[in-house]
């Protein structure tokens, strides 16, 4: 059996890699003692798939990993036993059984699922302080107004420009502090949603590289701390492949956004 | 939120920041307001390594076990923190509570390997506290070593005001007591440190003063302090299946060298290889209760979620309840995932029937430690592997699916000749040799051997503590003359070769056997950046040889000269058990190409009887065999 489970990364795990968060479940998992499934063979492995990774110093209420359970008690039972093994600063908000498996058809792994994420972007304090609070409002409206967004994404080993504009879904400019997300005393808080997943993948220090360029500043990569609010799905896409995505992005036929958070995707 | 010593600015801008803001797994959490003493424990290598150490986690445990006792870690900082922290003038702190390390009580430093040296004054430096023990005032925490460095810890002692000679689980207790009072009592330092001196196995280097021969041999070494002891006594712990083992040993959220659980099965050895310093340190050899090991193992899986367990001890084959112990872990963990690796396993039936439940033969290797080539330096050495052990134990693993073989020897073992050298390369193919008898059809494809070698360095309280190094010349022409040999085999192509750095292998000798006027040596070379010694990208060998001129001090000295039988040795005001003279008879009879039987055919009479447990007391039959075995 399949079970989703949303977790909150916070507080000093922020410093803790995606890939230290993988193994640091693996751990937890066994120490819960649920009933996990493993892979066969000489180095049998739990079968969990983690949906999209989240960069070193932010942080997070909506990460998700899938995990196959040979029986599972009740989710209140699974999240309370898998809250008893957590470190502070990791905390399991929800679990969901997933339908089960359709013959023949593949599953979507949560990570296929990732189309779009929310953040809060809040300003550290001591950084930038000659911009208020309004300046950057009004500056960040003048920055989203632009028809289009040119930014050179670099990777290792590619460059790529691209259009920020279309991938930009949302901003507002108060954003609302949560228990994880921890505040500043600055004030400055705003929210963006941005498209995510393996296709359109962009980051919000993406967004605030290529905002301070338009503003004509240099851009400090400390200045900002990140907290992911929600990972989205978008049923308009559902049981759409990742290659017809990408033809889709580059014709601009993309059809009409529909998104839910992933924990609701099966459910509609 | 949790409290950190670093600022997100720093913490981002280096290599891993986990490796600095601890709360791990199982980390102890106490209000430091709330306890007596404060403990900081140090391994002065990278989190990583330091991490992945028991030793540490047993005394971690113990301390914390005490109510009026808090115990933290501290590591070394990496190069790109450590420069951070200089240019920002932050002290190093604790994982823990990430208070400043100098407001600890004390600072304990594990010594695991001699080419850590210049990190423990980086700890020191780091962490705002002087660096030699004479001009660190009242307030700052004692600074107390242990491991098994300590046992000649000369080279370090202005640096120290105290080490623990010894197992960590016996007098612990009784110092941070003495502590206690010294504190309550509002006493001097130096009253603590008298008290301290007076509990056996601890060694204040302050009480004590060397004098020295012109040719810079030790005329004296006498206590300066009536508190002071003329020995001081290593401290064994006799019944390890009723002591301190974590029960939740910590998990870092960085992978560790040590990415598993460590099951300590026994502590000691029978075998009595004359180079082995761990093999003489920790003598007797004493088991744990098999009971105890399997609730422990259980209890250490369950409270990490570790998906390894690993047997440790010096050679898990002499363990006697090894087969009950090792099908009980696979029955209980393989359904659960949760894979068992079995170190320092002598090849026989059992060890080939339990590698192919638990290994993937095709990914696996076998692994023999002949140490030297030919029969006649295994002799001398004590070795009691034969060539027939290897290549029959090696056959078996062939017919069995097994086809990569990885082989240790050490070069430059005293006696050594050309010919024993060569002796590597020969029994390398005759390895390859072996596994191209089996027919075409039956093979698993081509055999892979891989010759390792690294570069003897005598050490303390061992047999060869008299001998003379081989030189960094010897050194490489021995591996060059054995990369030649290893060309002409037939099999040369299947026979990979991996060998050491003479460098690095040159001071480690100089330290094991050094004396205190290296402290200066340590500093001087530290002064002039030199850190992070074992990590081959760090190590500086000019830096070093240039302190060297700089203080006149003598490599050849410390390396290259034969000791005499009656030189006072800068560590022989420890008693470690064996004998001086156990030693010196076993040197003879190496040199002699003479065997000794391991201490459960026969006593050797090395004097680890006087700690009254372990081997020396298993039942015996009228040959003076020990009737516990496999």
């Amino acid at each position: 059996m399949e079970v989703r489970i949303k977790f909150a990364k916070y507080d000093t795990m922020k410093f803790i890699s995606h890939l230290d968060v993988m193994r640091y479940f693996q751990k937890a998992v066994r120490r819960s003692g649920l009933d996990v499934a493993y892979s066969e063979g000489f180095n049998p492995h739990q079968i969990m798939s983690f949906a999209a990774p989240l960069g070193v110093g932010q942080t997070s209420e909506s990460e998700y990993f899938d995990i196959e359970l040979k029986t599972v008690p009740s989710l209140q039972e699974l999240v309370d036993r898998l809250n008893a093994t957590m470190t502070d600063g990791m905390k399991i908000l929800a679990a969901e059984l997933l339908p089960p498996p359709v013959p023949q058809v593949k599953r979507e792994t949560a990570m296929a699922l990732v189309a779009a994420s929310s953040y809060l972007v809040m300003r550290k304090d001591d950084y930038d302080t000659d911009l208020t609070k309004e300046d950057l409002e009004q500056k960040f409206v003048a920055f989203l107004s632009q028809s289009s967004i040119p930014f050179v994404k670099k990777s290792k080993k590619t460059e790529a420009e691209i259009d920020l504009a279309q991938f930009i879904f949302d901003y507002n400019a108060q954003g609302n502090t949560t228990e994880f997300s921890g505040e500043y005393e600055n004030g400055v808080v705003f929210y963006l949603l941005l498209s995510a997943g393996s296709v359109n993948n962009v980051k919000p220090d993406t967004v605030m590289e290529a905002f301070y360029a338009h503003m004509g500043k240099k851009y400090n990569p400390y200045a900002y701390q990140f907290h992911r609010l929600e990972t989205y799905a978008d049923l308009s896409l559902r049981k759409v492949s990742q290659a017809e995505i990408a033809r889709m992005v580059k014709e601009g036929k993309m059809p009409e956004r529909n998104l839910v958070p992933l924990m609701e995707y099966h459910q509609r | 939120m949790r409290k950190l010593a670093l600022s997100d600015e720093i913490l981002m801008r280096v290599e891993k920041p986990a490796r600095y803001i601890g709360n791990e797994v199982n980390m102890v959490v106490k209000n430091p307001e709330e306890v007596d003493i404060r403990f900081c424990m140090c391994f002065p290598d990278v989190y990583e390594i330091g991490m992945s150490h028991l030793g540490i986690q047993i005394l971690y445990d113990m301390f914390n076990k005490r109510n009026d006792t808090y115990c933290e870690r501290v590591y070394s900082p990496w190069v790109d923190l450590d420069k951070v922290l200089r240019e920002e003038q932050i002290p190093l702190f604790a994982l823990e509570s990430q208070d400043p390390v100098k407001v600890f009580d004390f600072l304990g430093i594990t010594l695991q390997y001699e080419m850590c040296y210049t990190n423990i004054l980086q700890i020191l430096e780091l962490s705002q506290i002087p660096l030699f023990s004479k001009d660190r005032g009242e307030e700052l925490p004692i600074v107390i070593g242990g491991g098994p460095c300590a046992f000649n810890p000369e080279p370090l002692a202005d640096f120290f005001d105290l080490f623990y000679i010894g197992e960590g689980e016996t007098v612990y207790d009784q110092l941070l007591d003495a502590y206690k009072e010294y504190k309550n009592q509002g006493k001097t330092k130096k009253e603590f440190l008298e008290a301290a001196a007076e509990i056996e196995g601890i060694y204040v280097p302050a009480f004590y003063d060397v004098t020295y021969h012109e040719d810079g041999t030790i005329a004296s070494f006498e206590p300066n302090n009536p508190h002071a002891p003329k020995k001081i006594k290593k401290q064994a712990e006799m019944n390890l299946s009723d002591t301190f083992y974590p029960e939740k040993p910590l998990v870092p959220y960085v992978k560790a060298v040590q990415d598993r659980v460590v099951l300590e099965i026994q502590r000691g050895c029978i075998r009595g290889c004359r180079f082995c310093q761990a093999g003489m340190l920790y003598r007797p050899i004493r088991e744990r209760d098999v009971e105890f090991l399997k609730a422990r193992a259980v209890e250490m899986i369950q409270n990490t979620g570790h998906e390894e367990i690993s047997l440790s001890s010096l050679s898990s084959s002499d363990y006697s309840q090894l087969q009950e112990l090792v099908y009980y872990l696979i029955d209980t963990f393989r359904k659960e995932g949760v894979n068992i690796s079995l170190p320092s396993l002598r090849i026989d039936a059992f060890a080939l029937d339990v590698m192919s439940k638990v290994q993937d033969i095709k990914k696996s290797s076998l692994t023999f430690a002949p140490e030297a080539g030919s029969q006649r330096l295994r002799n001398v050495i004590n070795k009691g592997l034969t060539e027939e052990n290897i290549l029959s134990g090696a056959m078996s693993a062939f017919i069995s699916g097994w086809n990569k073989v990885k082989l240790y020897f050490m070069l430059g073992l005293p006696t050594e000749t050309e010919e024993d050298i060569e002796e590597i390369a020969i029994l390398s193919d005759k390895i390859a040799r072996e596994y191209y008898t089996i027919p075409k059809q039956e093979r698993n494809g081509k055999v892979s051997i891989t010759t390792s070698t690294s570069f003897f360095v005598p050490k303390p309280f061992t047999p060869f503590q008299w001998t003379r190094m081989a030189t960094k010349e010897e050194f490489i022409s021995k591996r060059k003359l054995l990369s030649a040999k290893l060309k002409e085999q037939l099999n040369n192509k299947s026979i990979k070769y991996n060998w050491h750095d003479a460098e690095l292998t040159m001071l480690e000798g100089v330290f094991a056997r050094g004396d205190r006027k290296l402290c200066a040596l340590i500093y001087e070379a530290y002064k002039n950046g030199c850190l992070f010694d074992s990590w081959s990208e760090y190590f500086k060998n000019d830096v070093w040889m240039q302190a060297f001129k700089n203080l006149s001090l003598d490599m050849d000295f410390y390396n290259h000269r034969e000791r005499s039988k009656d030189e006072i040795l800068p560590w022989d005001f420890i008693d470690a058990g064996v004998t001086k003279s156990f030693l010196w008879r076993e040197y003879e009879t190496g040199r002699a190409e003479q065997v000794t039987p391991n201490c459960r055919k026969g006593c050797a009479g090395c004097g680890a009887k006087v700690f009254n447990g372990g081997v020396c007391y298993e039942p015996r039959n009228e040959a003076g065999e020990s009737t516990i075995s496999q």
